[in-house]
């Protein structure tokens, strides 16, 4: 039964992805942006864990563990947190205002789909119809990047970009080698320690947590 | 495992590295440095040149180091082209570390056990730049002696002018060996294998050969000072320590000529005749502006440096002429030519690093390097003056010294250019010929400003009568050096002997079957020249005891001590002496377009009139000063791109990432 509906599963899964990426494009407040970020994480598991069921790939469920672990309980704890911590619940302010990035959005998942388009054709991978929708999901987190000016959000956004490339390593080769996995994992987690101390330090210089301040760090 | 030479030299090598690490035990202890590890160094040093000396005469032998990245294990090989260099090494660094030992004094900058470290390291390093034997090792090594001479030049680093003399040093140490990779580019012909063995066995097209050539002759002339790439040197070996500034001019210099002759006899094998003309042009240039440029220096450490340039000029001159023989197939010549370059490489390296420590001890005696406040030393520094005397006759080229041997088989070697089957070249070499010899003679009339205006005559300064002779480690320095200044020209036969399997692997001849006998020297035939210092310096010993003794027989009891260079003046004092400035000044006058001359002439009511003078390079402000300005204009356009913003800059990647996935598939 299970075994019957499992590429659609799949495909639905990945609908849920996309529709996570851009609701967290369109979301303003911090805290929802945590959660969303978890429920990606949450879908993602999902989804590896259900490949791996479906072509017997027992290191998949190795990889479906850690995203567990990693993206849906410890690092939004640890964001949750930092938040506590840094006293910045307010809502997020974006560069250009949301519809417009919804528009951008919008161009870019069709650029995706049509980019995955002769690689989906070369794989033989039973997920390969979702490659179009992870890249989307990269090219999506990658503007919500651009468009926040708050470091929190940014920070957010490279690691649903993690996200994104996972789903497609996933999607066109079952999953990269448990090595790099780990690895990646493990840049992951130190990349998050590393940013949040960049928070305090740019807060204590800055009095907030505004990139755009950066700016008068430039050469004149 | 048979130990070879090679596996003798780098245990050297790890002897000397191990002693750098050894500094480190106590980094700021003077004495644990100087009493101990550089002696040690010392030791290390002769044991090298002894192993060196043996392996020239043995063939060559190679091995692959367990060291390197995965699949590019290093490479070494010892044959008799490396062993000479190598002797030339062990043999100066043994008097300079000696000296060394009781050069270094607790300062300001660099503590002395990381000194310790970055000499031994140089030191390392120059001898792995000798056995390296293939791209990949050379490169590392040739890389390892340029940032360890670049610590070692900016020892006093708090002060602002030694650090921009390190930073043009860094900065044309850089642009070479980026072009001296690119030589090894051209020489790979496209294949991964990046051994010397691979290159040699190719054949490279004539366009691929002399890109090679051209590459090389810039990477490596940079690293020799050769004009227009000399700037750096004056500047550099006067902000280093004296030791420093003897191992950069008597031995780094002398690894460019290494390469250069490893890279144009060994690996491309045959040279086109024209590229010798090119290196002896630019050879000729740099000897003649260098000793042109020395002449009209006051600070003594800027004139030895300028005295390098002009000597790297020289052996650059016999290299083209070497290779202009080659090219022509006339290998007798080529031999001729080549011995006589690599001989003048020997000669120069010991004299020039003497002079180079005398003027440390000089300074550590008076702590003033302007020619214009010394004068009178040899009254106060005996020793010092005598070692110097030596050197000033080598390196200005008077018999019976070392310079004199190397600087007559090279104007030997340019009379006979008339046997070359190309008209312009058969009328145009005999000039350069003429080039030669005035250089020697300008060298010989700077050297006398040299020597006369530091150690003769009278103080300038009053305080220099506190001046105090230096001491023993110095002096033992000093006295290995002088020594092997004397020895060398005294048996020529010898060490011509010496450089023939050199000359037989390079050009297939060798000149050492001409030496006659072990008294005299015929380059060619014995009707036409000959030459013996053993009798020259027999009968000018002879001469000068007959003459003393004459006067001491005729003239005795009626000595009369003067100030000296008194001239019968019965009131004259230390500033109306020929001082520094006055006398180039012949020399600037008649050079006068070579400079960008600045004069400060004192007002008629001045109370304390002092006569200054400075002379420029016009190159600087041709040619350097256009191209800095050049790279300010194109990198202020790069700040364009420069916004502050993380937003604009993750843009910058979203663009690239997306132009990339459209475009490049």
């Amino acid at each position: 039964m299970l075994q019957h509906y499992g590429p659609q599963l799949i495909n639905l899964l990945a609908s849920l992805m996309l529709l996570l990426a851009f609701a967290m494009l369109a979301q303003r407040r911090i805290m929802s942006l945590i959660n969303l970020f978890a429920a990606q994480g949450f879908t993602l598991f999902l989804s590896t864990a259900l490949v791996a069921w479906l072509t017997d790939q027992s290191h998949l469920y190795g990889s479906a563990l850690l995203t567990l672990v990693l993206k849906v309980i410890a690092l939004p704890w640890i964001l949750h947190r930092l938040i506590r911590r840094l006293n910045v619940k307010w809502d997020v302010e974006t560069l250009i205002n949301i519809p417009s990035t919804m528009l951008i959005g919008i161009v870019l998942v069709i650029l995706a789909f049509n980019l995955a388009l002769p690689i989906a054709l070369l794989a033989g991978t039973l997920t390969k119809g979702t490659l179009g929708i992870a890249l989307a999901c990269v090219l999506l987190s990658f503007l919500m990047m651009i468009t926040r000016s708050k470091a929190v959000p940014q920070v957010i956004g490279f690691l649903s970009m993690e996200n994104g490339l996972f789903f497609a390593a996933t999607a066109a080769a079952y999953g990269m080698p448990m090595v790099i996995e780990f690895g990646i994992a493990l840049d992951v987690l130190v990349g998050m320690v590393i940013l949040g101390i960049f928070f305090f330090r740019i807060r204590e210089r800055f009095d907030s947590l505004d990139t755009r301040h950066l700016e008068k760090l430039k050469e004149h | 495992m048979l130990a070879t030479p090679l596996h003798d030299v780098l245990a050297a090598v790890c002897a000397w590295l191990a002693i750098g690490a050894l500094g480190l035990l106590r980094v700021g202890s003077i004495g644990w440095a100087t009493r101990i590890l550089y002696p040690a160094g010392a030791i290390v040093g002769l044991g090298l040149a002894a192993i060196a000396l043996r392996a020239i005469f043995e063939p060559a032998a190679s091995m692959v180091l367990p060291l390197g990245l995965p699949d590019l294990p290093l490479h070494a090989r010892l044959d008799a082209l490396s062993a000479f260099f190598l002797l030339l090494l062990g043999a100066v660094s043994a008097g300079v570390s000696v000296y060394a030992g009781g050069y270094f004094r607790q300062t300001q900058g660099t503590p002395p056990g990381l000194i310790c470290l970055y000499f031994h390291v140089f030191l390392a390093s120059m001898a792995l730049v000798m056995v390296a034997d293939d791209a990949y090792f050379f490169m590392l090594a040739w890389e390892t002696m340029a940032l360890s001479s670049f610590f070692l030049v900016t020892c006093d680093h708090d002060q602002a002018e030694i650090r921009r003399a390190g930073y043009l040093y860094l900065l044309i140490a850089h642009l070479g060996a980026i072009t001296i990779l690119l030589c090894f580019g051209a020489l790979l012909a496209g294949a991964g294998d990046y051994t010397f063995e691979h290159m040699r066995s190719l054949q490279p097209s004539a366009a691929w050969a002399t890109a090679a050539f051209l590459l090389a002759l810039l990477g490596f002339g940079a690293k020799a000072g050769i004009v227009p790439l000399h700037v750096w040197l004056p500047e550099a070996h006067p902000a280093a320590p004296s030791p420093v500034s003897a191992l950069l001019s008597a031995v780094m210099l002398k690894t460019a000529i290494y390469g250069l002759i490893r890279v144009t006899l060994d690996l491309i094998g045959s040279p086109l005749w024209w590229w010798g003309v090119i290196a002896l042009t630019l050879g000729l240039v740099s000897a003649l502006g260098g000793i042109v440029f020395a002449a009209v220096q006051t600070d003594m450490k800027r004139l030895l440096a300028y005295s390098s340039i002009e000597n790297v000029g020289l052996i650059f001159a016999g290299f083209g002429l070497t290779l202009i023989f080659h090219g022509f197939g006339m290998g007798a010549l080529a031999a001729l030519a080549l011995t006589a370059t690599l001989y003048h490489c020997l000669n120069h390296a010991f004299y020039k690093s003497l002079l180079f420590l005398c003027t440390g001890s000089v300074l550590h005696a008076t702590r003033e390097r302007s020619l214009g406040r010394l004068g009178g030393l040899i009254h106060r520094m005996p020793w010092v003056a005598w070692c110097a005397l030596i050197g000033t006759i080598a390196i200005a080229g008077l018999p019976p010294s070392n310079g004199f041997a190397s600087e007559w088989l090279l104007l030997q070697a340019f009379l006979f250019t008339p046997g070359l089957p190309h008209g312009y070249l058969n009328m145009l070499v005999p000039v350069a010929a003429a080039a030669v010899a005035l250089t020697a003679a300008l060298s010989g009339y700077v050297m006398v400003k040299f020597f006369g205006v530091v150690f003769l005559g009278q103080h300038r300064e009053a305080r220099l009568v506190e001046a105090h002779e230096a001491g023993i480690w110095e002096r033992a320095g000093l006295a290995w050096l002088a020594a092997a200044c004397l020895f060398l020209g005294l048996v020529p036969a010898t060490v011509i002997g010496l450089l023939e399997p050199i000359t037989r692997t390079l050009t297939g001849y060798g000149i050492g079957n001409l030496a006659q006998g072990w008294l005299f020297i015929a380059p060619i035939s014995a009707e036409r020249a000959s030459y013996s210092p053993l009798l020259v310096f027999v009968v000018t010993a002879l001469l000068v005891v007959a003459a003393w003794l004459l006067v001491r027989a005729f003239y005795h009891g009626r000595v009369r001590r003067a100030a000296p260079w008194g001239c019968g003046f019965p009131n004259q004092d230390a500033r109306m002496q020929d001082s520094a400035e006055g006398f180039g000044q012949p020399v600037r006058q008649v050079f006068e377009p070579f400079f960008r001359l600045e004069q400060h002439a004192p007002a008629p009511d001045d109370a304390r009139p002092r006569y200054s003078e400075s002379a420029e390079d016009h190159l600087w402000y041709w040619l350097y000063l256009p191209v800095a300005r050049g790279v300010e204009r194109l990198t202020a356009l790069v700040t364009l791109l420069q916004r502050g913003r993380i937003s604009v800059y993750l843009a910058y990647s979203f663009a690239t990432l997306l132009a990339l996935l459209l475009f490049v598939r």
